[in-house]
């Protein structure tokens, strides 16, 4: 290959890194405002502890256990090529990965996606769970949960076999990191105001949406680098079909989870309407290089319909998620990936009966895999802070800090 | 000397300051105040129905000498009325003694 295009290439994937890194951003933005102000130095310092955190320990042993290089013929279910990271021979050439990009590009690029599914899990988790609980989730779930799950896909095992299809992670991330919060908060409980003995549910309010909506934006900016980036080169038809699908169903889950959520409750939601936008990216992005443009704003639109039901659902079974997690992540996930056999160049029955089986098999997985943890954790250290701690607000339990030490809003 | 205590709705107070002004009275303190009382509003929130109960009105502090209050009084009730139910209340309270701080004077002739 030429030099120019191996370099272009290369390029337009660090640059999907940056934008893949910068979500984080956008994560720790709408977590902070969907949530109230006594809780803000704690969601900032969850989202500081998954970055950092999770890309040293995707250096230490996640990409090595999530592409371990499975050997012709195996399973593919599990496999550790070893401890620490070093680009093996001609890493920095075109020989590697077609030359879309160099090595160091690819543990970046991968890395960064590593910490999502553990942010996924801060938001939903907020304003109770103990923070050396969480830290301790996010270590143990992010630095073998999440890697073992992507190998079976990505890393070239059992699930790539099959011919199951998740182009950027609607499963693979999204659903995994849903998972792991919905357990979570089944163990953990509502918090404290949420629903009232005699099972009335009481809103909390997000304390800033100026926040909340510029870290949807971001988001939404991140996700080119997400989709885009999973084309693994700057392949011009691709790539840009991709940015556009990802838009369109962004576009469409965020106007129809709006429409949908009026007709339901009789107001217009910018809560709502926001995490409508996130469904529809997250639903994309299991085919965002399969669908046309109009499959890509039904499977939006569907997306962002999805999430008003599942926070409907959630609600009812008094699952307290303050900022929509689970019902993005995990369900316009899941919608995503089954997507992929409904809608695009791969629709099929039996395309669908593999993304039916992805879907369960990764679900199962998530679902035993943070049992384990988080019964042990409530077992150990505990889940969950005091009341008094809670009712306080984690900023000051937690850290001894405000977040807004002496700022003050006006009253209208 | 009278102190005349008012809960007005937020939306009438500009009204109501002006009107006071004309009455001649100038000067007075004012805060925002969250009450309970009988009016509920419907609202959602992210699919959740609910109700406040938490009323916002304003609050007015007027101390004035006796020939005022009648003024002052009527100023706010016609400033303040919408006609409609939590246009607020009005108390008013005697004063024993007004001081003013610069000059340690006392009396009414504090209040002009």
């Amino acid at each position: 290959m030429d030099t120019a295009l191996f370099t272009a290439n290369n390029v337009w994937m660090m640059i999907c890194t940056a934008l893949v890194f910068f979500m984080h951003m956008g994560f720790s933005l709408l977590e902070a405002g969907l949530t109230r102000q006594k809780n803000t130095v704690n969601i900032l310092f969850k989202n500081f502890f998954v970055i950092t955190v999770g890309l040293l320990l995707y250096a230490i042993a996640g990409f090595n256990l999530m592409y371990p290089g499975f050997e012709e013929g195996a399973t593919g279910f599990f496999k550790f090529a070893g401890w620490g990271i070093a680009p093996p021979e001609g890493g920095m050439t075109a020989a590697y990965a077609s030359g879309g990009y160099t090595w160091w590009t690819d543990f970046l690029f991968q890395g960064m996606f590593a910490a999502t599914a553990a942010t996924i899990i801060s938001g939903a988790v907020a304003e109770r769970i103990k923070l050396e609980a969480f830290m301790l989730l996010a270590v143990l779930y992010v630095g073998i949960v999440y890697p073992i799950v992507g190998s079976w896909q990505w890393g070239g095992g059992f699930l790539s076999s099959w011919g199951f299809y998740d182009f950027a992670g609607s499963t693979l991330v999204h659903s995994v990191g849903g998972w792991a919060a919905l357990i979570t908060i089944y163990f953990l409980g509502a918090r404290i105001g949420k629903y009232d003995s005699d099972g009335t549910s009481n809103p909390i309010f997000g304390h800033n949406m100026p926040l909340a909506a510029g870290g949807v934006l971001i988001l939404w900016l991140g996700w080119f680098g997400f989709n885009g980036g999973s084309v693994l080169s700057a392949d011009p038809a691709v790539t840009s079909l991709v940015l556009v699908t990802t838009s369109l169903a962004a576009a469409a889950g965020g106007i129809i989870a709006t429409v949908f959520s009026h007709i339901l409750y009789k107001n217009y939601d910018l809560t709502m309407f926001m995490n409508g936008v996130l469904g529809g990216l997250v639903a994309i992005t299991a085919g965002a290089d399969q669908m046309s443009t109009g499959e890509a704003m039904l499977v939006g639109a569907i997306g962002g319909i999805i999430v008003v039901l599942a926070i409907a659902l959630l609600e009812k079974l008094k699952l307290d998620d303050p900022v929509g997690a689970i019902a993005v992540h995990l369900f316009a996930g899941m919608w995503g990936t089954l997507a992929v056999g409904i809608f695009g160049d791969m629709a099929s029955t039996k395309q669908f009966m593999v993304q039916l089986a992805g879907v369960g098999i990764v679900g199962a997985f998530c679902v035993l895999s943070t049992l384990i943890l988080v019964l042990s954790i409530k077992a150990t250290i505990g889940l969950r802070v005091s009341r008094e701690e809670e009712i306080g607000g984690l900023d000051d339990a937690e850290h001894g800090m405000s977040a807004y030490a002496d700022f003050s809003v006006s009253k209208k | 000397m009278k102190k005349i205590e008012a809960l007005i709705r937020k939306t009438q107070f500009e009204d109501v300051k002006n009107k006071l002004h004309d009455a001649g009275v100038t000067f007075f303190s004012h805060w925002d105040v969250t009450g309970i009382g009988n009016e509920k509003k419907g609202r959602v929130y992210r699919g959740v129905s609910y109700s406040t109960s938490a009323i916002e009105r304003k609050m007015l502090s007027i101390v004035v000498n006796d020939d005022f209050v009648e003024p002052a009084v009527q100023a706010i009730i016609e400033a303040g009325g919408t006609g409609n139910i939590g246009d607020g209340k009005i108390f008013v309270l005697p004063v024993e003694e007004a001081y003013r701080v610069r000059t340690g004077e006392k009396g009414g002739d504090t209040l002009n």
